[in-house]
């Protein structure tokens, strides 16, 4: 099953031409965004509004290191490690003041990190060149060959989903995806059994953060110009509702939901104005009769799935 | 060492702070006042304050075609007022209805993502209904400045900043000292307990929104005569800001709300003095972020003990 689905995507693009392989592209890193968030949210249940910082500085990352900006062109495969460790550590940074906050106060403010980063690379302009944003930036080479068309980029994309989603599976069923959904089902019983609450918390935005950090610096590549207004509100909460459709803590889920909410607009684009209009509709009607998600985790629900009570 | 200010540039930051910091709080409180009786984030909020705003542009409009705006200029912007409230009210209600009543045993997370899908429809909705053009307020007050000492304040600053206090005066009157008022607090504090003293929960959150969305409409007409250019985007970022607010006070708690919108207000106001005006949205959520790090639940918010 699970090698069918890999294959009938491996010869996708040659059928469907350029531009649904740009689409898919797109899914593809929305995909490795989504894998990256749900191990914040779906497998240690903390909020994150605030993703999109991760993938930002991934993205600016790669783009300062590989563009006319400062004349620098280190490799792509050289600066990966570096955005991914970047990420990582601005996920540290954001985690150790915010641990002890729980719920709607964690995620205000992630959603205010994210943003400051934003206005930061908006109005930092000697390093980003602000709204104007960084232009030519490198493609990636694979040998000689340049990854520059849309087809090429879909199966290195593929490749990169593949990696997430095997290296998710992977979290999930150790040592540290056991602490967290004993942490995410009940932080005070972990705590009581010996789990190390700040660690892990500290651990699952370290490790969600630098997925986003690849996921960046793939974006960045791929794009050849990246801007400011890429790095919006709207993409930490695009990503977090994929991983919410398609069921919070399944991998397969975060897939299909990438494939439905990245995709699903493309295939509206005919109704033109009324696309954004019918997907906020179907946003809403999704919940109301699917709540938790299309392919829901099978392993315990999570925390977030419980009844609302005050903390 | 010289001062760094003169008094007149602190005092017109004062006013300033006031006047923004007023109309964050209108809107922290429709925020709040949902929080504390649904524990949900109403993500749609900024979009229901862009409503009331173009509700009012609305009848502002309607109004000065038949001249009438010319005879009697408080009484058109009275019935702007109106007209926003009561449009707000009910979208908030029917949201209320549709999006969120469905969701009221779902899980955590399905209430914020169904608002924001509702939020994406609101805001293409007005998309659909402007033809995406930025609308301009009709002025009517024609903006006018007083000197009282070395405040220089002009009469729509005195308008939001008295207009901001009555309604938050009367809002705290109302839920202390009336019945309905004494069945919100009950509704919050415990929902099944307050349902068994034979109080109607639907009709109690059906009323929490309205009020919270007719005092977001009344925000949204300020900041349409304020700034007088409005979009169907409008909504997003004074959101934001009144979310944080609301958090800054401590979410659930109706004074919180006030003093945490008049707080950021200020924050904002003076904070552009030592900054350049650009890094002003880094400012509201740096100083979420240090409020939250030293009491993480907020200015007023309650030390609740955790569930175990």
């Amino acid at each position: 099953m699970l090698s069918a689905v890999i294959f009938s995507a491996a010869v996708l693009p040659p059928l469907v031409g350029n531009y649904w392989s740009q689409v898919l592209g797109d899914i593809g890193i929305y995909m490795m965004l989504g894998i990256g968030l749900n191990v914040v949210v779906g497998f240690a249940g903390l909020l994150d509004l605030g993703y999109v910082a991760f993938f930002g500085i991934g993205a600016y990352g790669y783009a300062l290191m590989a563009s006319p900006q400062f004349g620098m062109h280190v490799p792509f495969w050289l600066m990966l490690p570096v955005c991914v460790a970047l990420a990582a550590a601005g996920g540290a940074l954001l985690g150790v003041p915010v641990l002890r906050l729980r719920g709607d106060y964690l995620a205000i403010v992630t959603l205010g990190f994210g943003e400051i980063i934003r206005v930061i690379l908006n109005n930092l302009d000697p390093l980003t060149n602000g709204p104007r944003g960084l232009l030519r930036i490198d493609p990636p080479f694979l040998g000689a060959t340049p990854i520059n068309n849309p087809q090429r980029w879909y199966y290195l994309i593929l490749a990169g989903v593949l990696l997430a989603a095997f290296t998710a599976d992977r979290l999930n069923n150790s040592r540290i995806g056991r602490a967290w959904i004993a942490m995410r089902e009940d932080q005070d019983a972990a705590a009581v059994m010996g789990i190390d609450i700040l660690k892990y918390k500290l651990l699952a935005f370290t490790i969600g953060a630098s997925f986003a950090g690849a996921g960046g610096a793939i974006f960045a590549a791929r794009q050849g110009a990246i801007f400011p207004e890429n790095f919006s509100l709207m993409v930490s909460i695009n990503v977090l509702c994929l991983i919410i459709i398609g069921g919070m803590g399944s991998i397969p889920g975060v897939i299909l939901g990438a494939i439905v909410l990245i995709g699903l607009p493309e295939v509206l684009r005919g109704t033109e104005q009324y696309r954004m209009l019918s997907f906020g509709a179907l946003l809403v009607i999704m919940m109301i009769f699917r709540p938790s998600g299309l392919l829901p985790a099978s392993r315990r629900r999570p925390a977030a799935a419980a009844p609302r009570e005050p903390e | 060492m010289e001062a760094f200010f003169s008094a007149a540039i602190l005092c017109d930051q004062l006013i300033n702070g006031l006047t923004i910091g007023g109309i964050y709080a209108l809107i922290a409180l429709g925020y709040t006042l949902v929080y504390g009786i649904l524990f949900m984030i109403n993500f749609a909020h900024g979009e229901i304050f862009m409503f009331g705003s173009f509700a009012g542009y609305a009848a502002l409009t309607f109004l000065l075609q038949y001249g009438f705006t010319e005879q009697r200029p408080l009484a058109s912007i009275l019935a702007a007022f109106l007209a926003a409230m009561v449009v707000s009210a009910l979208l908030g209600t029917i949201l209320e209805r549709i999006a969120y009543r469905p969701l009221r045993r779902a899980s955590r997370l399905a209430p914020l993502i169904s608002a924001i899908g509702a939020s994406i429809f609101l805001q293409n909705v007005m998309l659909i209904i402007i033809k995406g053009r930025m609308q301009v307020y009709p002025d009517l007050l024609h903006e006018t400045f007083f000197e009282i000492g070395w405040f220089n304040i002009s009469n729509f600053q005195i308008m939001i900043i008295l207009g901001s206090f009555f309604l938050m005066a009367g809002l705290y009157i109302f839920i202390q000292r009336t019945r309905t008022g004494r069945a919100m607090r009950a509704v919050a504090e415990d929902r099944s307990a307050a349902a068994l003293m034979g109080i109607d929960v639907n009709r109690i959150i059906m009323i929490t929104f309205v009020i919270g969305s007719a005092l977001a409409a009344a925000a949204g007409v300020m900041v349409g005569m304020y700034y007088t250019q409005i979009n169907h985007m409008m909504g997003f970022i004074p959101g934001i800001k009144a979310f944080t607010a609301a958090v800054l006070g401590g979410i659930g708690n109706v004074p919180g709300a006030m003093l945490g919108g008049l707080f950021l207000g200020l924050a904002e106001a003076f904070g552009v003095l030592f900054m350049p005006a650009q890094y002003k949205d880094v400012i509201a959520f740096a100083l979420l972020v240090l409020v939250l790090i030293f009491r993480p639940r907020g200015i007023l918010g309650e030390v609740v003990s955790e569930k175990v």
